[in-house]
């Protein structure tokens, strides 16, 4: 059967690792690859980078750093930020990205969805959503990393990137993210119920049981987390013992 | 020196490809990995790799666009039976036809069978099948899965799957609300549904296996 996916993303910000990656083994904790390749090695099931700075000068930068990843590290690679065309897509996935993630593009138009399925096919296309609580039990969309909100409602969203031929859903909670108090965990069950592809969950992952309230109660395909794993509180090893310890199917 | 062709007609997955395919070389001399789409390099190749990832239809066009390529393939793969390896849309195009979005597509007809969606009634699996799973079997007799066994895990992305004829061509199985053919072969021919590229320890091994194999 098939097994729920834990992923590390680093955020990367003009070639190096935001905040840095705390492993002992690390030489240079901001190094991106050096970092890819750590979670590689501790049994990651993908991996994926965001570059938040995602300017046009950037791209280069990140083809750079897909490139020496895919020539170390034998694991699935997501790589995004600043992605506005298909174009861009292609330039990630021939350095060696498996899928690319857009997020602002997707939004301004969702006709690149398709453009980019018809083109590379469905499944290297993931898209970002991040959403935010409007308070009654809705969520709106933002851009640009969460500076720019939208009225755009999160779970027809959802549906819409469906339909225009995305493979998988990036959800975050802008609301949790950066907080450590766990998943959106009803954002998370109401758009895994609206659609059938597989939902990565996060924002806001503090503790190993958040990722396993993600699967159990989110009902998530695939969990993602940042800081936790960087600044070492758990290994990848950690988590997938303590998912499968809670009835969770893990690749051990 | 044995000359093992990547073979390049624009298919996403070609870096990668060729980085794992370069890391198990590195352990046998005198093999060498070349990716190209050259059809005389083809024809004159001592192993081949297809790779592929995207919709079928899209594959088997670029593969068709690509003048004499084709051609190439026969020659090589089924006139000489060089050992060759089809990756995801790579070995899907091995089947008879592929049916994607109600349209067909004639594939190269290797491997008598048709492409067709995985029938998963289950609303609780998701599409496409997008992981890590387990072999529910596999043909460790076969030297390319030489050391790889049931319940050893691959990295999988699609949403079709190749079902031959022949059951006998089915060299491993996975299930995802149905149980479909993970890799398939016979003679000088391989084919993974998986990405053995992205399937750290154990797809290394396989590709390892396949640089070694002399059908």
């Amino acid at each position: 059967m098939l097994k729920t996916r834990i992923i590390p993303c680093l955020d990367v910000a003009d070639g190096r690792v935001v905040k840095g990656v705390n492993f002992v083994s690390l030489v240079d904790a901001g190094d991106p690859v050096e970092s890819a390749r750590a979670y590689d090695d501790a049994g990651a099931d993908e991996i994926c980078f965001l570059d938040i700075a995602a300017t046009r000068e950037n791209r280069g930068t990140m083809e750079d750093i897909v490139r020496r990843t895919a020539e170390q590290c034998f694991v699935p690679v997501t790589a995004g930020g600043g992605v506005r065309s298909p174009d861009d897509m292609q330039a990630l996935l021939m350095a060696g990205a498996d899928k690319v993630s857009i997020n602002s593009a997707a939004v301004a138009n969702p006709a690149i969805i398709s453009d980019c399925a018809d083109r590379f096919g469905r499944q290297c296309v993931v898209v970002a959503i991040d959403a935010k609580s409007t308070g009654n039990g809705h969520w709106v969309i933002s851009t640009h990393g969460g500076s720019r909100m939208t009225d755009i409602d999160a779970v027809a969203f959802a549906k819409l990137v469906e339909s225009k031929g995305a493979g998988e859903i990036l959800l975050t909670s802008m609301d949790r993210d950066g907080t450590r108090d766990g998943y959106d965990l009803t954002l998370t069950r109401t758009i895994v119920d609206a659609v059938r592809l597989p939902v990565i969950a996060s924002g806001g992952v503090g503790t190993l049981s958040h990722l396993v309230d993600g699967v159990i109660h989110g009902g998530a395909s695939a969990v993602l987390a940042a800081s936790i794993f960087h600044f070492g509180d758990h290994s990848i090893g950690e988590a997938k013992a303590f998912m499968a310890d809670h009835g969770i199917a893990v690749r051990q | 020196m044995t000359c093992c062709v990547i073979v390049d007609y624009g298919s996403g997955n070609l870096h990668s490809a060729e980085k794992s395919f370069q890391r198990m070389a590195a352990d046998r001399p005198f093999t060498e990995i070349r990716v190209t789409g050259d059809p005389e390099a083809v024809i004159r190749a001592d192993m081949i790799v297809l790779p592929g990832v995207g919709a079928f239809a899209a594959c088997r066009q670029a593969l068709a666009d690509r003048k004499g390529l084709v051609e190439a393939l026969f020659e090589a793969a089924r006139d000489r039976a060089v050992p060759f390896f089809g990756i995801c849309v790579g070995m899907q195009m091995m089947a008879t036809v592929g049916t994607e979005r109600g349209a067909t597509c004639a594939g190269l007809d290797w491997i008598p069978g048709e492409v067709i969606p995985l029938a998963t009634n289950d609303v609780t699996l998701r599409l496409p099948h997008m992981g890590w799973n387990a072999f529910d079997s596999c043909a460790t007799e076969h030297p390319v899965f030489a050391g790889v066994a049931p319940g050893d895990h691959a990295y999988f992305v699609h949403s079709y799957h190749l079902r031959p004829r022949d059951p006998s061509h089915v060299l491993a199985q996975a299930t995802h609300g149905e149980t479909f053919a993970a890799a398939v072969g016979f003679d000088n021919i391989v084919g993974t549904q998986f990405h053995p590229e992205k399937s750290q320890a154990t797809g290394l091994r396989i590709i390892g296996n396949f640089l070694g194999w002399r059908p």
